[in-house]
């Protein structure tokens, strides 16, 4: 396994970019083509480079690839007696079983409006996706359901591991200043629930800012400074 | 469905073994038909097929089937080109030709194939339109090609420009008769040919692979990544090209396409020459070096 | 009308350039809020701009494909684009034109990674001075790019052309309207790929390989332009 490098750690590559050449084992994503040896970009993306690997983290793009397993939050788009369409930002709709909410088969005669409306946000998990179907979602399980109250933002679907951070430092760092209970799905939708609306305020800021500025080092830091400096100012208002 | 072009979701499939025959075979230099790479299919035509026409023509390459049909009018000319008759040339994919073709206006595909042949034949003045003039700026002659496609066996375009080229040289235009200011069009009588002042060929060329075929099938073309086809006049001058499908050729590829092409292009005219410039006792025109 | 005169004593063409210059170019992504990527391109006098909404849901289903995305792409052109106002209808042209422009970009798109689902392109022509076709299929490139769909390649194409017997790079439109060839070439540059080629006028087949050097080198100045006008858009926030 050899060959030449052609970018460095964190570089912004465009599309038809040549990233390497040579013989690579890298596992195979869309985001990297590969042509007879030499592997180019086929996304405006960061790459990451490392001894004999290298990634292409796309930077651009609002849709979310759907994986077995994710929490997503979706919004209830249609309905009709057995379960619910459910818009995931995902290039495919996706479908909740009443089933799945109900625990038990529905009866023809119920009123699936009770329990979810169009317009409604619920976090889910998905529980079957593959290249030949509609992602189908599931509601069972803890602190699954209907989002009553709180606010649901939105990032794209790339940015949400920023959001996170490694070993959940990012998060934890706006959980702690905005005081915000921060439940971030896998599909690019945030949902907080804040003490007031000037930490909400605070929160979408952040995230805003995490967005714009994803790629760049120390970011969490940042942020943290940020946040600090933000919540002087609504003090001294106050 | 004009407004937009759509990705065909009704491609033909062809069967997973036959596509790793003629790819075997292609390896080899062969084709599941039997030719070579670089070989057309028979070539039959027919003139006067459609009697009622004032030319046609009846074509087959292989087991695809064209027939153009030519209509004259006597019409004013348009204001823009006083001095010059019109050409319209218009193709049609009808149901009869295959499963796939759905009755209804001309698709993207009649849309392309019919204004690829218009520009074969309008871009070197094949016919010319300045020799189309009864009377200047009052009355000229429209000269309508309209083109079917009878049964799909691959290659449509080489087809149907043969088919309309034929039909072309075939038609005759009514006798005029002018007495001061009156013109008299007697549609019976058929006196002059239509001004064609030369034929013009054009070669498909289809890429499977790093394969270059000529006049694909329509096996061949359910699997070709793309097809380029260059027209040709008699002297070998370059009068129109159009790659067609997606997928792409490299540089190399498109001058080993248009090589192959040419060297297509003097038997294509013998045939041409023999079932029709001979038959009509045309003479004069011959092919260039290749 | 008279056919003016294309190429002067000294060699200059109708608007002063040598016959292997460009035109000015103008290129911008993200033009646009609501579609997923959108760019406006300039080649002269030419403008487009281009949108690209998905990947998306297929509709109506029966038309998607198993295995791979569909593309829906529309080229057309504004009724004030032209010096004679252009009927707002689809002409037998821009039918043509659109499908070309679909096929075109499917040779770029990662098509595979999509099944069932569509991308919808399309292009507006707001100033026509020759080469709409190839300003459509670079603001479309872009716009992918922007939309972050994936792509083989950004797609750089011009015209190339003769007027009174010289070949000339990247038609204006009265090089377009009275020259003797007008042929556009796009290419996928890093690929190697010719993904257009058309060609409507006569060229032996000497002019036809010098027209598609020619082409080539236009083309690799154009593509060098798309991927600056991406990096500018990211230039603020690379960290050096």
């Amino acid at each position: 396994m050899s060959g030449r490098i052609y970018v460095h750690d964190r570089a912004i590559v465009y599309p038809g970019d040549l990233i390497a050449e040579g013989d690579f084992s890298v596992p195979w994503s869309p985001y990297i083509q590969r042509a007879h040896n030499k592997y180019y970009s086929t996304v405006i993306g960061l790459v990451e480079v490392k001894d004999n690997y290298f990634s292409v983290i796309p930077l651009k793009g609002s849709k979310y690839m759907p994986k077995v397993g994710d929490l997503v939050i979706g919004m209830v788009t249609d309905l009709d007696v057995l379960g619910w369409e459910i818009d995931i930002r995902a290039p495919y709709s996706s479908y909740l079983p009443a089933s799945s909410l109900l625990g038990r088969p529905v009866s023809p005669s119920e009123d699936l409006k009770r329990y979810l409306n169009t317009g409604d946000y619920v976090l889910c998990k998905i529980e079957a996706y593959d290249r030949s179907t509609n992602p189908i979602l599931s509601i069972k399980g803890k602190g699954l359901g209907r989002i009553s109250h709180g606010v649901v933002i939105e990032i794209s679907p790339n940015k949400v591991a920023r959001v996170i951070g490694k070993n959940k430092s990012m998060l934890n760092n706006l959980m702690t200043h905005t005081a915000c209970e921060i439940t971030v799905a896998q599909n690019g939708r945030i949902w907080a629930n804040c003490p007031s609306k000037q930490m909400e305020d605070l929160l979408i800021i952040a995230i805003e800012t995490i967005e714009r500025e994803s790629y760049i080092k120390g970011l969490t830091d940042k942020i943290s400074q940020m946040l600090k400096e933000k919540k002087g100012e609504f003090n001294a208002k106050a | 469905m004009r407004k937009l072009s759509i990705t065909p979701s009704t491609n033909h499939i062809v069967p997973l073994i036959k596509k790793e025959v003629i790819l075997s075979m292609l390896e080899r230099e062969t084709r599941i038909d039997g030719r070579k790479p670089n070989e057309y299919r028979p070539i039959s035509i027919e003139l006067g097929y459609a009697k009622k026409a004032d030319g046609s023509a009846s074509v087959r390459i292989g087991d695809t089937a064209v027939l153009a049909g030519v209509k004259v009018e006597d019409r004013e000319p348009f204001p823009d080109v006083p001095d010059q008759g019109n050409l319209i040339v218009s193709l049609e994919l009808p149901p009869i030709a295959h499963e796939s073709f759905e009755a209804g206006p001309p698709d993207e595909n009649a849309i392309e194939l019919s204004r690829v042949v218009d520009r074969s034949i309008r871009d070197p003045k094949a016919l010319d339109l300045s020799k189309l003039v009864i009377v200047p700026n009052k009355k000229v002659w429209n000269v309508w090609v309209d083109i079917y496609v009878i049964d799909y066996g691959g290659n449509i375009l080489d087809t149907s420009t043969v088919a309309a080229i034929a039909a072309l040289y075939h038609t005759k235009l009514p006798r005029v008769e002018i007495e001061g200011d009156t013109i008299k069009i007697l549609k019976e009588t058929k006196e002059a040919r239509l001004p064609m002042r030369f034929p013009v060929f054009s070669v498909s060329v289809g890429k499977i692979g790093r394969h270059l075929i000529l006049d694909p099938s329509t096996e061949e073309e359910g699997l070709v990544d793309c097809k380029i086809s260059f027209s040709y006049t008699p002297d070998l001058n370059i009068v129109g090209i159009q790659k067609m499908g997606n997928g792409g050729f490299t540089m190399a590829e498109i001058d080993a396409a248009e090589k192959v092409a040419r060297s297509a292009v003097p038997n294509l005219f013998k045939e041409f020459k023999t079932k029709v410039l001979d038959s009509l006792g045309v003479e004069g025109i011959d092919v260039g070096k290749v | 009308m008279q056919k003016p005169r294309l190429i002067s004593d000294d060699g200059k063409r109708t608007d002063g350039r040598r016959p292997d210059e460009l035109r000015q170019m103008k290129m911008e992504v993200g033009v646009l809020k609501n579609a997923d990527g959108s760019a406006l391109v300039e080649m002269g006098n030419t403008k487009v701009i281009s949108a690209v909404f998905g990947p998306k849901e297929m509709h109506p289903k029966h038309l998607a494909l198993p295995d791979r995305v569909a593309i829906r792409a529309r080229y057309h052109m504004t009724p004030f684009s032209t010096d004679e106002r252009k009927s707002p209808a689809p002409t037998r042209r821009e039918v043509e034109i659109s499908k070309i422009l679909r096929e075109t970009l499917e040779s770029s798109v990662i098509l595979e990674m999509f099944p069932r689902a569509e991308i919808d392109v399309f292009t507006e022509v707001i100033q026509a001075d020759a080469g709409t076709r190839l300003a459509s299929l670079i603001a479309s490139s872009l716009a992918l790019a922007d939309a972050g769909i994936p792509i083989k390649d950004l797609i750089a194409g011009v015209a190339v052309g003769k007027a009174d017997g010289v070949l000339v790079l990247d038609l204006n439109e009265q090089e377009d309207m009275w020259g003797e060839a007008d042929m556009p070439v796009a290419m996928m540059p890093s690929m190697g790929q010719v993904v257009l080629l058309q060609l409507n006028g006569t060229m032996s087949s000497d002019e036809f390989r010098k027209g598609l050097e020619m082409a080539t080198k236009g083309i690799e100045v154009i593509y060098n332009l798309e991927k600056e006008t991406l990096k500018k858009k990211f230039a603020e926030y690379s960290e050096e």
